[in-house]
């Protein structure tokens, strides 16, 4: 059942990002900074006691919704939220890539080892 | 009859004719239904270079230069060649000619560059400024999808109704007497823009461009569209040719019976990468180069329009909203009666 959940809901994410593209025509840089802060957005919106709506994703669908890109606006919140508790305002701007720091740099030195190995064939 | 037919065709009388042509393509090309008439097929879109901007301008020269040996010509004997690509400061073209060392003029259409640079030469060789022109033009499908839209790599999704840009060159040497084909008439076309902002789209925008050069081609020259044997547009593809010829249907030109488009007949139907056919210089320069003028040498065709289309959009202007402005260039080719 639980992997049913994921399947459904994450499915919907990419459904919706379908239809970004091929209804509203937006390109595709656009739909991943649309579903970026569309994850944002449903971080910072509370859902109970130190819960946020995203959360509340997370634990009915799990990978459904940490899997799509939404996880990365809501990862973003959530490290910016959390140094903001700890060190005040200036945590906003620290903590941003506090949690996204390993996927972006996993990233760049996969990219960069991939780069070296393979060549694009057209 | 004068050269100036009307402020946009011309009539070469000077006798202007094909001397010889040559063709260059990459392997999709060359596995493609017309793969027998190319000249070279490269078996790899690198063609051992290191880029793919290298394996474009490869590729160009290796078509002019197949040009050349057929006509049994070394590139002194050329007075000029006129030549353009897709590509930011068309580097094809001008890194080729560089190699080539034939004076050289520049030419951009977009995909209507073969006629525009074709009309053109056979311009300069009717006035005699030039004895021979070479007329050439190339696309490459990665470094197209580099310049207009996304690197392949990147694995941007694509809908049905985008095109697949041909890899390959053609070249045309145009002189004037002997006993080639006949380039006739020239017409130039005017920039027509109906709104369509959508880069996978451009058969639809190009379409209204192809009537327009193609209306005005038939009323400067007095023709029917069946006073030719077959009237084939550059690369307007699954979307764009139904388009065009139900806007010649609104003009009362019924064209289905004499018409194709070069971007219908380079890759099998079934091939889906393709999507709703070829674009690209190389899609008009490959098909009629390297086809269409042997199938009149073989007495199938002997009156032939090639109606070039070409989008004049940039990444810049898509990006920032703008609609694409396209263009068609059409030339007579004719067989001795």
């Amino acid at each position: 059942m639980e992997y049913l959940i994921a399947f459904f809901i994450g499915g919907l994410i990419c459904v919706f990002g379908q239809l970004l593209l091929d209804v509203a025509k937006l390109t595709p840089a656009h739909v991943m900074t649309t579903l970026v802060v569309l994850g944002a957005v449903l971080d910072g919106i509370p859902a109970g006691k130190d819960d946020t709506l995203y959360d509340k994703l997370i634990d009915f669908a799990g990978a459904g919704v940490t899997v799509p890109i939404t996880s990365f606006g809501h990862a973003l919140v959530h490290g910016a939220i959390s140094e903001a508790e700890a060190h005040g305002i200036i945590g906003i701007i620290t903590g941003i890539f506090e949690l996204t720091s390993a996927g972006i740099s996993a990233a760049i030195i996969f990219g960069f080892f991939a780069s070296l190995i393979f060549r694009p064939k057209g | 009859m004068s050269f100036r037919v009307s402020r946009q065709t011309w009539y070469f009388s000077s006798d202007v004719r094909i001397r010889s042509a040559g063709t260059a393509v990459g392997p999709k090309e060359g596995n493609g239904p017309l793969g027998n008439e190319f000249d070279i097929v490269f078996d790899d879109n690198y063609v051992g270079e290191a880029t793919w901007e290298k394996a474009e301008k490869k590729i160009l020269e290796a078509s002019i230069n197949k040009t050349l040996e057929k006509a049994g010509l070394v590139a002194e004997d050329i007075d000029m060649i006129l030549a353009g690509d897709l590509l930011n400061q068309i580097i094809s073209a001008t890194f080729a000619s560089r190699t080539i060392q034939i004076p050289f003029i520049g030419t951009y259409g977009a995909c209507s560059t073969s006629m525009l640079s074709l009309a053109q030469a056979s311009a300069l060789v009717n006035a005699g400024y030039c004895n021979l022109a070479v007329a050439a033009c190339s696309s490459h499908n990665s470094t197209a999808e580099k310049q207009y839209r996304y690197p392949t790599e990147y694995g941007g999704q694509k809908p049905p109704t985008a095109q697949y840009t041909a890899t390959g060159a053609g070249s045309v040497l145009v002189g004037r007497g002997g006993t080639g084909i006949r380039v006739t008439y020239a017409t130039l076309g005017k920039i027509v823009d109906m709104g369509i902002k959508n880069p996978f789209n451009m058969g639809s925008a190009m379409a209204p461009a192809a009537a327009d050069t193609l209306l005005a081609h038939l009323k400067d020259t007095g023709r029917k569209p069946s006073d030719y044997d077959l009237i084939v547009t550059g690369d307007l593809a699954g979307v764009g040719a139904p388009i065009l010829v139900s806007l010649m249907k609104e003009q009362g030109y019924e064209i289905a019976p004499y018409y194709n488009d070069c971007g219908l007949m380079l890759y099998r139907k079934d091939d889906p990468e393709v999507f709703s056919g070829a674009s690209g210089c190389a899609s008009s320069a490959l098909v009629t180069y390297g086809h269409l003028l042997k199938e009149m040498e073989r007495g199938k065709i002997s009156r032939l329009l090639v109606l070039a289309t070409g989008a004049l959009l940039s990444p810049l202007t898509y990006q920032q909203g703008e609609s694409i402005p396209c263009i068609a260039h059409a030339v007579a080719f004719e067989v001795d009666e």
